[in-house]
């Protein structure tokens, strides 16, 4: 025990928020309620952490679920307790916004796998007293939702108005949809897709193996031996970070600029900004995220296929669904294309779903769902209003 | 293809004193109340929010122009991205009780195969459209030697979207040939008003400018 509390004290900033995350609820779920994974084990006891905004009205009616990407978290609005940056979503989310908490309940949990105080890899094993590292077993987009359902429970909230997320948020959307729907009203996933494609996987392959690679790595135990990847998982951000990107959104913000010089140096110093660029990109992440997390969760995309549970018939996914969707692509995004959202879309039409799908003309790549984008606000917005008509919810400030 | 949100179009068109375009009154009429309807071209949802507004139907719309689709979404309304003469096969048989194609029939690539697909995916279709056999039509090609152009036919031969013009005879024949049951018509003149009921076939090709129709499959 006493080698575990020593590496801990100069651990990162994820591994404490792992355990204790501050500004976050946690909701424990003791030997009693164990979250059981499609791996085939129970994981018990575990931890949700999560926050929320907003108030829940009297008949628990307007609660909206936000699903987090794979490097986001709980801290959908207000400073985030390590990096001190605002929360990951303050455009859509908060009073008066789209997704508007003066009129929404609005939940966010950290994924299960996650690092910022959800139960996962980064965690101390309640068995061993240290932190699971690779023992914790591999989970789905699937078991990240049942986890949340679970919050639900706890939290005494039956039905969602909305659950809303992109990329890898949006598959647990679409997910939420397939698992539960007649607890869904409202679902808009957005930039994702109801499966990994080779090429996604084959990018994820490479984060991994850039983390695994790093000899502070020590096949998943450097939390035990006092050592971090920080090289891999960075590289494994910078590489990943491209993708989310577009070359037209490169190339307006960098182009073939030079970092603080005139010429080139001759060297392999970052000569280009867009070189300094991504090296940030990748060092300011290591600050605030779990190598292992990162394998974990890059995982669980790879293995999201909706229609496989269906002898590989998406439509029949969503057969009979009463709840409304509304698809959103972007033009630019090459990681999830619009052919993905109109994968989803079709499959909804063949179930003759209630549907709603947008692209939006961007040219800031897959990240664009997450960035000032008037159009897609205004869609939600729209949306919502609908839909909220629709719930018979009162359009004044609620609670 | 053509979009009802082009202000080509729509500009020309007769409205009501509320200010609902006279040919979209019409096909609302002929829906019954609580329906489940498409709308296949819904252009920016003026007919999909009649719908809901007089006739409280559950709606959705396929639309081929980006612009549209995203107006239609932000006023909530069920509208996907999408083309009539590629995305009707996406639809199961029997899913709505009305599939409406207004003003788009002859922008289409293949008309006879999207009604098919309309009378298959719903119980009823409501196809309006432009009558080519309008007397101005006729005067225009006939006198002046020139493909025409009318008030809700503005577009040149050379950039005009419309491919596949018909008259309101042509159009009848078509409903003969796949066997479709006609159970409503009516025609408008050019003034918005619709001409009697029991005048012959002749005279609404003659005189119609613009056509509805609600047909059935033949049981």
């Amino acid at each position: 025990m006493d080698e575990v509390t020593s590496s801990l004290k100069e651990a990162p900033d994820s591994v404490r928020e792992a355990d204790a995350p501050r500004d976050s609820l946690v909701a424990r779920f003791g030997n009693d309620q164990p979250l059981k994974l499609d791996a085939g084990v129970s994981l018990s006891p575990f931890q949700i952490a999560y926050r929320t905004y907003g108030t829940l009205n009297a008949d628990r009616s307007n609660a909206v679920l936000i699903c987090h990407a794979l490097t986001g978290d709980q801290h959908v609005v207000g400073t985030h307790p390590v990096t001190k940056k605002s929360g990951w979503w303050e455009t859509l989310v908060g009073p008066g916004k789209p997704v508007d908490t003066d009129r929404y309940f609005v939940i966010c949990s950290n994924v299960v796998g996650g690092c910022m105080g959800t139960s996962g890899p980064a965690s101390i094993n309640p068995a061993t007293g240290k932190p699971w590292g690779l023992d914790f077993p591999v989970i789905t987009i699937r078991d990240m939702v049942r986890a949340q359902a679970m919050l639900l429970d706890h939290l005494g909230i039956d039905s969602l108005f909305a659950v809303v997320g992109g990329s890898m948020g949006g598959m647990q959307v679409l997910q939420w949809a397939e698992s539960f729907p007649e607890r869904v009203f409202t679902a808009l996933p957005i930039a994702c897709a109801t499966r990994h494609s080779a090429q996604n996987i084959a990018f994820h392959e490479v984060g991994r193996q850039a983390i695994m690679a790093d000899p502070e790595w020590r096949g998943g135990r450097y939390h035990l031996e006092g050592s971090n990847p920080r090289r891999g998982l960075a590289v494994a951000r910078m590489g990943a970070h491209i993708t989310y990107l577009s070359d037209a959104a490169l190339h307006r913000k960098f182009g073939r600029k030079f970092q603080d010089r005139e010429n080139p140096t001759f060297s392999f110093d970052a000569d280009f900004q867009v070189e300094s660029y991504l090296r940030h990109q990748g060092i300011s992440f290591v600050e605030r995220f779990d190598a292992n997390s990162y394998l974990y969760l890059t995982r669980a995309m790879d293995y999201f296929d909706l229609a496989a549970d269906h002898n590989g018939v998406l439509a029949n996914a969503f057969r009979g669904t009463p709840t409304r969707f509304c698809v959103i692509s972007f033009t630019s995004d090459w990681l999830f294309p619009t052919s993905e959202s109109r994968a989803i879309v079709h499959a909804l039409n063949a179930s003759s779903a209630r549907v709603s799908f947008a692209e939006i003309v961007s040219d800031k790549g897959h990240d664009a769902f997450l960035l000032d984008e008037p159009e897609m606000f205004g869609i939600v917005r729209g949306f919502l209003d609908g839909a909220s008509k629709a719930r018979g919810l009162k359009s004044a400030k609620v609670g | 293809m053509l979009s009802r949100s082009d202000p080509r179009l729509s500009a020309n068109i007769v409205r009501t004193a509320g200010g609902a375009r006279v040919d979209l009154v019409m096909v609302a009429d002929m829906v019954e109340r609580g329906a489940k309807v498409l709308d296949v071209g819904c252009g920016d949802g003026e007919l999909l929010r009649l719908l809901s507004e007089r006739r409280d139907v559950d709606g959705r719309g396929i639309e081929l122009s980006r612009e549209g689709v995203n107006e239609c979404v932000a006023k909530g309304l069920a509208v996907v991205q999408g083309d009539a003469d590629t995305d009707l096969g996406d639809y199961p048989d029997d899913a709505f009780d009305y599939v409406i194609l207004s003003q788009t029939l002859q922008a289409t690539r293949q008309p006879r195969v999207v009604l098919e697909h309309m009378l298959r995916i719903g119980r009823h279709a409501i196809v309006s459209f432009p009558n080519f056999g309008h007397w101005s039509v006729r005067l225009q090609l006939t006198f002046a030697g020139h493909m025409p152009r009318t008030e809700i036919l503005p577009y040149s031969w050379y950039d005009t979207p419309n491919i596949h013009h018909c008259t309101i005879k042509d159009f009848v024949q078509l409903c003969t040939a796949i066997g479709v049951k006609m159970e409503k018509s009516v025609a408008l003149n050019a003034w918005g008003s619709p001409l009697r009921l029991n005048a012959p076939w002749w005279f609404w090709n003659l005189f119609g400018q613009q056509a509805v129709f609600l047909l059935s499959r033949k049981s």
